[in-house]
């Protein structure tokens, strides 16, 4: 796979788009996939994932070939994300509760269109409750607990990524950790 | 509670893949005495698996596309290597073309000044001109270039006059074919037959 992708490179170097589209094949899930739960929203996950890509193929010359690739990758995509959140602050979110509503979201004030079937919705409900719990985190805590725990990441990897040091990472992934149980304790 | 605390950072180490077996006996023999720190553990966990059970989620249709789309334009160049990359039957073909055109053409242009004939030792030459005198026999093919023939006896072949004139007096016999060529193509189709034909032989 690695070696695959290192190929790869080598063309896109030479200015081979086609060789870049196969990259980008290879690893839209998961770069859309940071996205959306930093980001919580699918318009601006696509945007962010997009901007990812052509980031990468820009300055696919400064990626060291020596490192892992995905690496590379995954750095460009939170530090998008964590410019958007800075950058969007204060906002709100659709599925962000409303104000002197609890457990309401915006969701339960649009008419529902189509009855889903008890369980579908329950599992939904759920998952947007998770989802909510990941993104009412501080960025610096909600990018190592999507890396970690959703796109299954070593330790390791994340301080590379975050090119942070390692002991920064397993603090604030304690501090994640704990400000999300506080919100999913009582599901 | 300062044992509680001390604790806590052990459950963080243990949910990092990160503890002693000592430490963890000592974990364990605490969450055994501790219900408070059992409550919190368990939340933790659940928590850790709640966050693992979200779907995992795919790029939207024609998100690749999109990408591709919104690239710096590519060099006009790489676009024909790719195609000839996937093409390499063309390139080998044009390959030999290009070749093999270009060195008959280069011979074709190198042999225009020089004179030459196939030697007989009853032949005369006079000026550009290969003269088969009245009474002789030549057993054989005859080729001249760059030059003209002038036959009055008897050739038993085939004669080939290559950029230069043929006559014919009156007398003068021949056995096999008689060609003419003037042009670079048929030179060329006279050197490919002559080729083959070395080759056959």
């Amino acid at each position: 796979m690695e070696l695959l992708v290192q190929r790869r490179i080598k063309q896109v170097l030479k200015g081979d788009q086609n060789a870049f589209g196969e990259i980008v094949e290879l690893y839209k899930d998961k770069v859309y996939q940071i996205c959306y739960r930093m980001l919580w929203n699918q318009h601006e996950a696509e945007d962010a994932a997009q901007e990812t890509f052509i980031k990468a193929f820009i300055n696919i010359h400064t990626y060291d070939t020596t490192k892992k690739f995905t690496t590379w990758l995954y750095r460009i995509a939170t530090n998008l994300c964590i410019d958007r959140i800075r950058k969007k602050k204060p906002d709100y979110h659709l599925d962000a509760e409303v104000a002197g509503t609890e457990g309401l979201n915006m969701y339960s004030q649009l008419a529902s269109s189509e009855k889903l079937p008890e369980e579908a919705l329950e599992s939904l409900e759920m998952q947007e409750t998770v989802q909510a719990a990941i993104y009412q985190l501080p960025e610096k805590y909600r990018s190592v607990i999507v890396l970690k725990y959703i796109e299954e990441l070593s330790l390791q990897e994340i301080a590379e990524i975050l090119e942070l040091p390692l002991g920064t990472v397993k603090t604030r992934m304690h501090r994640g950790r704990e400000a999300l149980r506080k919100h999913l304790r009582n599901m | 509670m300062a044992e509680c605390r001390k604790n806590a950072q052990l459950m963080h180490n243990y949910l990092d893949g990160e503890l002693s077996s000592n430490e963890q006996r000592q974990l364990k023999a605490h969450l055994d005495a501790c219900k408070h720190c059992r409550q919190h553990f368990s939340e933790l966990k659940k928590t850790i698996a709640l966050v693992q059970s979200c779907s995992h989620i795919h790029a939207p249709e024609g998100f690749t596309e999109r990408v591709l789309f919104s690239l710096p334009k590519e060099d006009k160049s790489v676009g024909v290597q790719r195609w000839l990359r996937k093409h390499p039957f063309f390139i080998a073909a044009a390959l030999f073309l290009i070749l093999m055109t270009g060195s008959l053409f280069s011979n074709w242009q190198k042999e225009t000044e020089s004179f030459a004939f196939t030697k007989y030792d009853n032949i005369e030459v006079e000026d550009h001109t290969v003269i088969v005198p009245e009474g002789e026999v030549i057993k054989g093919d005859m080729v001249v270039e760059n030059g003209d023939i002038r036959i009055e006896g008897e050739v038993q072949g085939d004669v080939t006059v290559i950029k230069g004139e043929r006559y014919m007096a009156s007398a003068g016999k021949v056995t096999g074919e008689i060609e003419e060529i003037d042009q670079a193509f048929g030179w060329m189709w006279f050197k490919i037959k002559e080729t083959a034909a070395e080759l056959f032989k």
